[in-house]
């Protein structure tokens, strides 16, 4: 460290040794976790970490919108929200204003395999949370008056989060579209009319099948003493019985024959292309003959959209300018097969087609043309620093080992991701753009924007400036 | 923060971190949201704990740059955040768009390398480079490891774009159509509809009344030598209050402060903005948009940082909506009523008066009982105040939760930031929860009447047209 009294500025002369060095500077540095596993077979994941006097708890239930199948989509998020209309001890809004009290944040999220409730307190208020988590588990009211009221929230959400915005319109049909029989195709919030058909006895039945120690994982991270926890779930959870084993129904997704293509027209300002090709999951692969292939997916996806400097917005934004904005995303933690998912508005002056032949020209230049050591040590840093940003987020670190549990995954997979993204050479990314990145696993949605009069705006479509009209 | 937009975010699409996206885009339904009460609220834990807020040493460089720092050595990372005073509001007449299309170029070709070149070099190093631009100050941040091998050639790499920006030609056109296909893009949003329209109205003429990202008409006409001009008059030493918080001691936080900024143009203070004017009459403004939901914005100019008013305000609107699931508005529009996702009351403070807003979003048709409610409720509280429970629980909650609010880097130094840039007392936050317990009732309900005046807010309906 004494070099740094000198100065930051002069150590030009060792750029290149830092990078070349930067694979091998990483160890694990994850604090450990301890695990705990109650006889109702509750699982319990504690994770120390004394930066300041906070404790963050997380109760994640194996299900969500993947578990449920047609008919009641969104089911899994309108209980959710019922899991905050009380419980016969604390009826109406008294969580909340317990949990307010002591000076807690508290919220709860719905994913595709999980369900999710947090608080976030001061370290010596866990027991409460534990208290009030431990009482919904089981207790909860599920009255029709509150549910035919807080039905009518979640539809509002709905509108605000997908029926009012185009983007995510296009997204939510993208999915519908590429999935023919997985239920990764279900919305989260779910399809309108599902939740104008719902009842509260349905809300009643998924509670009693999935609300059970033996479904949850609680997770907690923070200033604590992970004995002191065990202790404290013990307490609180150690009571419930467990629940019959529900197994979520398995539903694969049935081979695609080739390219699908779809066409949004909703009222909007701006173009929008969504390309979606199916691939394989960490979860689903761990059998298969290449279970490596999800890490180098995601060194792909660096490849392309790792930075500012990556391919995409180098290539098709700053070079060609064919693209406005243009991003990758790919995910491999899904309890199912999921999507790699390149999305992008055309620059001005340039079309849709213009867009699309663009980044298909990028996916042939993966299979074909060479990835430079640069490009793969650049992802790589990157694994490495970001290994130590996210331990500033106590509320991160907890959500990693609760989404992995709830994805089918083993906790343990965080300490294996940096070493495996190292293992990653060139051959192998080319390799995975080849197998993947193919028509009879494509999907490509269009949004055609609406202009406000019904018709579609010929002036955005060639590019020119428009007036806004209000 | 809630001041302003992020000028990047509004341009490009999310670009960090991507590849340890493990937990990136899950497609979260959060049930709920809670919306910070007052933007970057800071509250102290004193009651029961030896837990004491950060140190923040503050020093001067030679080229007169106000320095904060605060040592955090349990990562080995560091964040760097320079806040200028060269936000929106120091834009020229007509110039609206220029402070954001200037912080988004800063990293656009600089000190010989273009950039694919810039971007290059922090990614390659793991370091983490962003840009934002509000009303009030626009800031670049860098986040490193503390290894002086990559924290030096980051560092390196931050003083070229903020010394040496070419705002190459080319660029400078890029960052323009990209910023008015933004722009169109708001017009997608009913959201951002009604927040234009809202500020519009509440400001007229002040410099908050123009959509921070400018208009269609305003970016079109920026050109180069407004954009070098700017630079040159801002983005200067004296403008400047460097954040530092992370891996080092002092010594190596005076060091980097220097050397970060000894090449900027030491500069001018710019003059203080104009006072807002206050509302003389309450107005409504609706606009047809093609959505299923109204959004309603409503309100008036609110506070100042650092205004006298600032904690009875704050701790009268967590009663009202500021408190996340148990306020007033939240009870008797969501839970009550099932009217509306969210609904919330917020106080926005800045160096001129920030806005003080009330919103909802409801289905087209039941607009006017939303709004109804929503006036009602607000009226009510003013009339007569919180009660003394009420009073009670806010102030359990505000204090009971203060250590949350300062529970990593980020937080710190998003609240540092906000210290130094408005020139708030050190001592702000140790002394903050002790202002909060010692706000009385009376205050409260005082100060309510005296500053909000729900005859003259401004309303902003957006969405369709009722059937009635």
């Amino acid at each position: 460290m004494t070099g740094l009294r000198t100065g930051f500025f002069h150590t030009a002369g060792k750029r290149l040794l830092a990078c070349c060095l930067l694979p091998f500077a990483w160890s694990p540095v994850q604090a450990e976790v301890y695990e705990y596993n109650l006889e109702n077979g509750l699982k319990l994941l504690v994770k120390e970490d004394r930066r300041a006097p906070v404790v963050v708890s997380q109760l994640w239930y194996r299900v969500g919108s993947s578990y449920e199948h047609d008919g009641i989509t969104g089911i899994s998020h309108a209980l959710e929200h019922m899991m905050f209309q009380g419980t016969e001890n604390h009826p109406g809004g008294e969580f909340s204003r317990i949990i307010a009290e002591n000076g807690g944040s508290e919220n709860a999220f719905t994913g595709k395999d999980y369900t999710a409730y947090f608080q976030t307190l001061e370290k010596s208020r866990l027991e409460v949370s534990f208290r009030l988590e431990a009482d919904r588990m089981r207790n909860l009211l599920l009255s029709d008056q509150e549910f035919k009221k807080e039905i009518e929230v979640v539809k509002e959400e709905r509108r605000l989060r997908t029926e009012d915005n185009p983007v995510s319109y296009l997204y939510e049909t993208a999915l519908a579209t590429a999935y023919q029989t997985s239920t990764y195709r279900h919305p989260i919030v779910g399809w309108m009319a599902d939740l104008e058909a719902m009842r509260v006895e349905d809300l009643r039945v998924w509670y009693d099948r999935w609300y059970a120690p033996n479904n949850a994982i609680l997770v907690v991270v923070g200033d604590v003493d992970h004995k002191v926890v065990h202790r404290l779930a013990q307490k609180h959870f150690g009571p419930i019985k467990a629940g019959e084993p529900a197994a979520a129904a398995e539903v694969s997704e049935v081979p695609q024959q080739g390219l699908k293509r779809v066409t949004v027209r909703r009222p909007a300002e701006l173009p929008h292309l969504l390309m979606a090709y199916k691939t394989p999951a960490l979860s689903t692969q761990a059998e298969a003959a290449e279970p490596w292939e999800p890490y180098a997916l995601e060194v792909l996806a660096g490849v392309l959209d790792g930075g500012y400097s990556a391919r995409l917005e180098t290539r098709l934004v700053r070079e060609q300018e064919v693209t406005a904005s243009v991003s990758a995303s790919y995910n491999l933690t899904g309890r199912l097969d999921g999507l790699f998912i390149i999305q992008a508005v055309p620059a001005r002056g340039k079309t849709i087609d213009d867009v699309e032949l663009a980044v298909r020209e990028q996916l042939e230049d993966l299979k074909y043309g060479d990835i430079s050591a640069q490009e793969l040590a650049r992802v790589k840093a990157q694994v490495v620093s970001s290994d130590v940003y996210e331990r500033d987020s106590m509320f991160y670190q907890a959500m990693t080992l609760g989404a992995l549990e709830t994805e089918g995954l083993p906790w343990r997979l965080v300490d294996e991701y940096v070493p495996q993204i190292h293992s990653i050479g060139a051959e192998q990314v080319k390799q995975v753009a080849n197998k993947y990145f193919r028509d009879d696993r494509l999907t490509v949605a269009v949004l055609e924007p609406l202009s406000k009069g019904g018709e579609q705006d010929a002036q955005r479509q060639t590019g020119e400036a428009g007036n806004t009209d209000r | 923060m809630r001041n302003g937009r992020p000028a990047k975010q509004a341009i490009r699409t999310g670009k960090q971190g991507n590849i340890l996206n493990m937990l990136k885009n899950p497609a979260l339904c959060p049930a709920r949201r809670v919306i910070r009460v007052i933007a970057p609220a800071l509250l102290l834990f004193l009651t029961q704990t030896v837990w004491a807020s950060p140190t923040i040493l503050n020093w001067q460089t030679g080229s007169e740059s106000r320095v904060y720092f605060v040592e955090s050595r349990e990562l080995p990372m560091v964040d760097v955040r320079l806040i200028f005073d060269a936000g929106a509001a120091r834009e020229p007449a007509g110039r609206n768009g220029l402070a954001t299309l200037v912080n988004s170029l800063l990293d656009e070709g600089a000190g010989g390398l273009d950039a694919t070149g810039i971007s290059f070099e922090f990614e390659r190093l793991g370091a983490r480079y962003s840009a934002a631009s509000g009303y009030d100050f626009a800031s670049v941040s860098l986040r490193s490891l503390s290894d002086p091998a990559l924290l030096g050639p980051a560092l390196q790499n931050l003083r070229r774009v903020i010394t040496e920006p070419a705002f190459p030609m080319k660029a400078v056109e890029r960052q323009k159509q990209r910023l008015l296909i933004a722009i169109e893009r708001k017009q997608q949003s009913p959201a951002e509809i009604a927040r234009d329209a809202y500020q519009a109205a509440i400001y007229r003429d002040h410099p908050y009344a123009y959509p921070g990202d400018g208009t269609l008409e305003s970016v079109a006409k920026l050109g180069r030598g407004d954009i070098v001009n700017f630079h040159r008059d801002y983005y200067s030493a004296r403008n400047l209050r460097l954040v530092i918080v992370g891996d080092l001691d002092k010594e190596q936080a005076a060091a980097l402060a220097e050397e970060l900024t000894e090449g900027l143009e030491q500069g001018q203070t710019p003059e203080p903005l104009p006072a807002v004017g206050r509302l003389e009459q309450g107005e409504t403004i609706r606009i047809e948009h093609p959505s299923s939901q109204v959004h309603i914005l409503l309100g008036q100019p609110g506070l100042k940082r650092g205004d006298p008013d600032y904690f009875p305000l704050y701790v009268g609107n967590h009663i009202l909506g500021g408190g996340g699931f148990v306020s007033r508005l939240y009870e008797e529009i969501r839970e009550k009523r099932g009217l509306s996702y969210g609904a919330y009351s917020y106080f926005t403070p800045r160096r001129e008066a920030g806005p003080f807003t009330a919103s909802l979003q409801t289905r087209g048709g039941q607009e006017e009982q939303a709004l109804q409610v929503m006036r009602e409720t607000i009226r009510s509280f003013i009339e007569q105040g919180p009660t003394p429970e009420e009073l009670e629980a806010a102030k359990k909650n505000i204090s009971g939760g203060f250590p949350l609010r300062l529970d990593s880097n980020s937080n710190v130094l998003g609240y540092i930031a906000m210290i130094a840039f408005y020139g708030l007392p050190l001592d702000y936050l140790d002394t903050f929860v002790e202002k909060v317990n010692a706000v009385k009732l009376e205050q409260v309900q005082e100060a309510f009447r005296r500053r909000v005046q729900p005859e003259r807010f401004v309303t902003v309906m957006v969405g369709p047209v009722s059937g009635d």
